[in-house]
């Protein structure tokens, strides 16, 4: 090889080597290999020699330009590697340190008990009603069979709020969620097939009673709707709720006015321990029966040819039992502690509501 | 309702055990709350004598005493600290390990200061029979030694406890829980339950009725009676189901109305004037009671009166100028059948409960009206001597049996019960109806007397919205169906409930919808929770106080009745319980780190009515970690929250204006509300106003919203029409606008959109300026337009186009320039 090839050579595997960053080795390309680079320019340079001489310069030319470039590029991706892992190294962090989670809120226990129920009643055919918290009389009372001087209507401990106008009597805050079925059956034309959740109010303040406080109410009316079938549908729903596929579930005959045959519902569980499904004793949970022709005929419906059963529950009494919470009061009293520890995620997996 | 077995015994032949009667009276209804058992509760106390006392060597109060009772524990040591502990006194005596309930301790052998001591010599008051106690109690001397002290004391009388539904009028006796237990098949009803008193002399009183209250009522004055302490078996009886024993007339009235269900009432005849007891209305005015209480009596109410005034509340109470007393010789006894509804409302008009209106306002047998006279009659003379007048009645007793009628068919048809109808024609007779008429296919019956819940035609209450002709169709049976319904109620319970076969549910027919609502509210729930709120249940009243800081309060949302003076008012947004919430977590140093943030989903009462609301608020400060400083929350939190569920909801921003016309307890320049329209107002955002935070001692910043869940309205399902893929990339160009502090962005945002509604796709605030370099008053608005090509790449020229209508639109519709 020629000298000043030789020189070339040496220089720029010189330069290659003491350039670090991307533009100094950008620099030792342009100025050996860049359109005025050195080599470039003995390129071009080539034309000037004679026919004999170009032939073998051009052949140690070329074979110089092919050893620079791949020489220049493998220095290239070296240093692209040097550049990625020092920036690697000055980017490391300690991953130690703990995750910025966004506060996450909760569902609370009455709001999940009653979605629950309303999947499992929707798994019957049953859909969600609603009616205000004030009621007229009538339709928390009167039309549910339960006349001024009745005992019944005594019972309660009623809230009355002033009337509606003058010539009007005073309204309640609603005893139950009944109400909602009066307002159903005048607007709606059977077969029905709802359950009523919703807030009730009765003037009672104690360790185990609120003011206020929810029910979950349902009514069926069909033509062929029989107590047979309110026993399946509330024994399948109590044992779906509660997950115990054998809970003992035990029908009482009772009284209700507004249902005929009537009965309270009890689930098997130990007093001693508190498990459902264990022990000798009972539980009341529910109470139920089949309407009474006089509801349906207040309603508009003749009895002689429609029939059916309701049904009602305290919903945290039910979720009170399924989740094992102490105090009624605690519901309302929005202790930041408490709705942690009873509240459901928001994820929570919704086809587990009820187990099955 | 309590009874004892050996009063049930007494009306009831049976062999059952305890446990079989308690069994079958929940299943037929008559619900079993308690059973008191003493022979359990008292077990292992016995008989025992004292041999011989002697002082504890060194303890001056206690002394040592040899003590007998009976087999196994003939000659043993007690310590006793009792000052009555004697030789050759009969005690009650409780060896080791037995539970003391008056103590609730278990007794245990041990020393006591030194000395053995191999059990406990008890008084009452441990057995937890008696109050006081004066020492150890002290038994006959004839008393046995080593007899179970239950047995000695005839104590082993179970009482069961039963809750009688208010339509069961007719089992608040023992004799009316026995006849329903015979029909059930456990034994059954003794007969010759009454004695008939010949009455001597002439009837020195009458009776006049002038209240349609009173339907029959008799009396009869027995003279020469020695009142006094009843006899103790009578007290016994009487103290068993929890009455306290007064005096022998008033004993037998309470007994007899236990036993027999009719309330009976007894006069000091010398302290009646005239010789006419009158069932009359109440002249207006006060009425002093047994109880000790003046009652202000209407002219409504039904008394009986003598010649100088009311002396009793018919079938409520008695008046304490006629009552007896131990001086007591002549006593006149009445028993009434009073009307149950007059009862009722005298009763509770007066909040006066007894037992008598218990009975009475429940319906009493109108047929055990005499026979009850008769049976007080007969014990008063066996018990406290004297001599019986004639008996004096006023009145008719009501004879009418109403008829009920059940066609066997509904026996399976309404309850899905499998029987044979003889068998339940049985049942029904066993309760005492009486088969009128029967053939294969039904049989209809006379209802006995004292069963006032049976086919009792009520009036109807049928809405008034009904048309004539469906209320007229609904009714028409209304009464033979109830009735009927009645018979298969009382069949289905003493056949037992558990006979009837559960089925499952046909599928629903043609159900209607589920309501929006109630679709909506787990969606909402969850993204709110997901957004870091957590859900809180509140109570709908709130203190009128509270409830005034957020509006006008109506006070027709006022509780005529409120529990407590702090829950008086309904509340007219679920903001006053979550900002008293926020109150007291915050002061209980809970919510820091962002978790001071709460929704509620629940009725809000005011001026539209019970309407369903989402509200929320977010307070304390956000967590603090490396590069982030603790923020209180802000308006926009609110605002961001808010549109999040309306956009959940399917209303999205852009159809949506805001409006800073927010309610008075926000902050009145950080608040808003959002708007559908210019009229429909969907929900309000904002900042606390200072003047509530420092009612509510909230210190910082508090962000709060609401929504009214039912105006937001349900979006229209359309098929959805096939996306815009276009191959074409968006162009992004920003815009500065210099805009006066009056103009808002909503306007100039809503400019620039309608400066091209088919290229522009998206408008965005990236950012605000305010400084010196910009003319006072003025603010810069940095926007950034999104441009989406639709069938070509734009050109400069239709780029530079776009932008000159940008320009113009924020130009003319706000006066805001481009920066350039």
């Amino acid at each position: 090889m020629a000298n000043d090839l030789e020189a070339l050579r040496h220089e720029t595997l010189q330069a290659l080597k003491e350039a670090v960053t991307r533009s100094e080795w950008d620099a030792v390309r342009v100025g050996v290999l860049g359109r005025s680079g050195k080599l470039t320019m003995l390129l071009r340079q080539l034309g000037q020699c004679s026919p004999e001489e170009r032939k073998a310069r051009g052949q140690e030319l070329n074979r110089l330009r092919d050893e620079l470039t791949s020489l220049v590029e493998q220095r290239g991706k070296e240093i692209e590697e040097l550049a990625l892992q020092s920036r690697l190294e000055a980017e490391r962090v300690d991953v130690t340190r703990p995750p910025v989670l966004a506060p996450q809120g909760l569902i609370h226990p009455i709001s999940r008990t009653i979605e629950e129920m309303t999947i499992l009643f929707a798994k019957m055919g049953f859909n969600v009603a609603e009616g205000p918290d004030i009621e007229t009389q009538w339709h928390n009372f009167s039309a549910l069979n339960t006349p001024d001087h009745h005992p019944a209507r005594t019972e309660q401990d009623t809230f009355y709020l002033p009337p509606a106008n003058d010539d009007s009597e005073a309204q309640v805050l609603r005893t139950q969620t009944s109400g909602v079925q009066i307002r159903t059956m005048l607007t709606q034309s059977p077969p029905i097939r709802i359950i009523a959740p919703g807030r009730t109010y009765r003037a009672d303040h104690d360790a185990t009673h609120s003011p206020m406080f929810h029910q979950c109410e349902g009514l069926v009316i069909d033509r062929d709707v029989t107590l047979g079938h309110l026993k399946y549908c509330l024994i399948e729903f109590l044992r779906a709720f509660f997950d115990k596929p054998d809970l003992p579930v035990r029908f009482r005959p009772s009284y209700f006015p507004f249902t005929e045959p009537s009965m309270e519902v009890d689930i098997g569980w130990s007093r001693q321990s508190g498990e459902l499904g264990a022990g000798a004793d009972w539980l009341e949970v529910l109470g139920s029966g089949m309407v009474n022709p006089r509801v349906l005929a207040n309603c508009g419906l003749d009895p002689s040819e429609w029939q059916g059963f309701a049904f009602g529950m305290g919903i945290e009494r039910l979720a009170m039992l399924k989740n094992g919470i102490a105090d009624l009061r605690s519901f309302y009293e929005s202790d930041l502690r408490w709705l942690r520890h009873y509240g459901f995620p928001v994820l929570s997996d919704i086809a587990a509501m009820g187990g099955r | 309702m309590k009874f004892s077995l050996s009063w049930l015994r007494d009306h009831l032949d049976y062999t059952a055990s305890l446990e079989e009667i308690c069994t079958i009276l929940n299943n037929i209804g008559l619900e079993v709350e308690s059973v008191d058992e003493p022979a359990k509760r008292l077990a292992g106390f016995r008989t025992a004598k004292i041999l011989e006392a002697s002082r504890h060597p060194d303890a001056d109060r206690l002394q040592l005493c040899r003590v007998n009772a009976g087999p196994g524990f003939e000659n043993i040591q007690v310590v006793c600290g009792a000052p009555n502990a004697r030789a050759d006194l009969h005690v009650i005596f409780a060896p080791p390990g037995t539970y003391i309930p008056g103590s609730d301790i278990t007794i245990k052998a041990g020393k006591i200061r030194g000395q053995k001591s191999e059990g406990m010599l008890c008084s009452l008051r441990e057995l937890g029979l008696g109050e006081e106690s004066n020492g150890i109690a002290e038994l006959s001397c004839t008393a046995p030694i080593g007899m179970d002290y239950v047995d000695y004391a005839k104590l082993d009388d179970p009482v069961v406890e039963i809750a009688i539904t208010p339509n069961r009028g007719d089992a608040l006796s023992v004799r009316g829980i026995a006849r329903d237990l015979g029909a059930a098949g456990l034994g059954r009803l003794k007969t010759g339950l009454i004695e008939t008193i010949e009455g001597k002399g002439n009837p020195d009183r009458q009776w006049k009725i002038d209240h349609h209250g009173c339907i029959f009522v008799t009396g009869r004055l027995i003279r020469g009676v020695r009142n006094g302490p009843s006899p103790e078996w009578l007290q016994r009886r009487l103290e068993s189901v929890g009455l306290t024993p007064r005096s022998l007339l008033v004993d037998v009235t309470n007994y007899i109305m236990l036993a027999l269900g009719q309330p009976l009432h007894a006069f000091d005849a010398t302290k009646l004037s005239g010789n006419v007891l009158h069932v009359t209305h109440a002249c207006p005015g006060e009425f002093l009671a047994l109880d000790g209480k003046e009652y202000v009596l209407t002219g409504e109410d039904m008394v009986i009166a003598d010649h100088q005034g009311a002396v009793s509340l018919a079938g409520i109470i008695g008046g304490q100028n006629s009552a007896v007393d131990e001086n007591t010789t002549d006593v006149f006894l009445e028993a009434a059948y009073f009307d149950a509804v007059r009862v009722a409302l005298t009763g509770r008009r007066l909040g006066v409960q007894t037992d008598a209106r218990y009975r009475f306002e429940r319906g009493v047998d109108p047929s055990m009206v005499r026979f009850a006279l008769e049976e007080a009659t007969a014990l008063i003379l066996s018990l406290g001597g004297g001599e019986a007048g004639p008996v004096v009645e006023a009145g008719k007793e009501p004879q009418t049996r109403r008829r009920a009628t059940l066609r066997f068919e509904r026996l399976k048809t309404l309850a899905g019960l499998d029987m044979d109808p003889a068998e339940a024609v049985r049942y029904l007779e066993h309760l005492g109806f009486e088969v009128a008429d029967r053939d294969d296919e039904k049989a209809t019956f006379l209802v006995p007397l004292w069963r006032h819940d049976v086919a009792a035609a009520q009036p109807l209450a049928q809405a008034l919205s009904l048309s004539e002709e469906l209320a007229r169709k609904a009714a028409h049976h209304v009464n033979a169906l109830e009735a009927e319904c009645d018979l298969v109620e009382e069949v289905l319970r003493l056949k037992g409930l558990f006979h009837v076969a559960p089925v499952p549910l046909p599928p629903v027919g043609n159900a209607a919808a589920p309501s929006v609502l109630s679709e909506r509210l787990p969606v909402v729930r969850r993204l709110c929770a997901g957004r870091g709120l957590m859900e809180t249940v509140g109570f709908s009243f709130v203190s009128g106080q509270d409830a005034a800081l957020f509006e006008e309060i109506e006070t027709r949302e006022r509780l005529v009745n409120p529990i407590a003076a702090d829950l008086d008012q309904l509340r007219p947004t679920a903001l006053v319980n979550l900002l008293r919430t926020l109150e007291r977590n915050l002061a209980r140093g809970l919510g820091q780190n962002g978790e001071a943030a709460f929704f509620e989903i629940g009725p809000a009462f005011g001026r539209n009515g019970n309407r369903t609301l989402l509200a929320a608020v977010r307070g304390g400060v956000t967590a603090r970690y490396p590069g982030h400083a603790a923020q209180e929350p802000c308006w926009l939190d609110a605002k961001s929250d808010l549109m999040a569920v309306l956009e959940e909801l399917g209303m999205p921003e852009a159809s949506l204006s805001t409006t800073a016309d927010a309610p008075s307890y926000y902050h009145p320049g950080r608040s808003g509300q959002l708007r559908q329209g210019p009229k429909l107002v969907l929900g309000s955002f904002g900042e606390l106003h200072p003047r509530l935070a420092q009612i509510f001692n909230l210190t910082g910043r508090v962000a709060m919203f609401e929504l009214d869940l039912e105006r937001v309205p349900q979006p229209k399902v359309k098929r959805k029409s096939a996306p815009d893929l276009s191959s074409l990339q968006p162009v992004r160009r920003d815009f500065a606008f210099l805009a006066g502090a009056d103009v808002a962005v909503q306007d100039v945002i809503r400019a620039v959109r309608m400066a091209d509604r088919k290229l522009i796709s998206d408008v965005r605030l990236f950012d605000v300026y305010e400084g010196d370099k910009l003319p006072e008053g003025y603010r810069s608005l940095g926007i950034e337009v999104t441009l989406q090509p639709k069938e070509e790449s734009l050109t400069d020229q239709q780029l530079e186009a776009l932008a000159l209508a940008v320009e113009q639109s924020v130009q003319k519709a706000t006066g805001a320039s481009l920066r350039r």
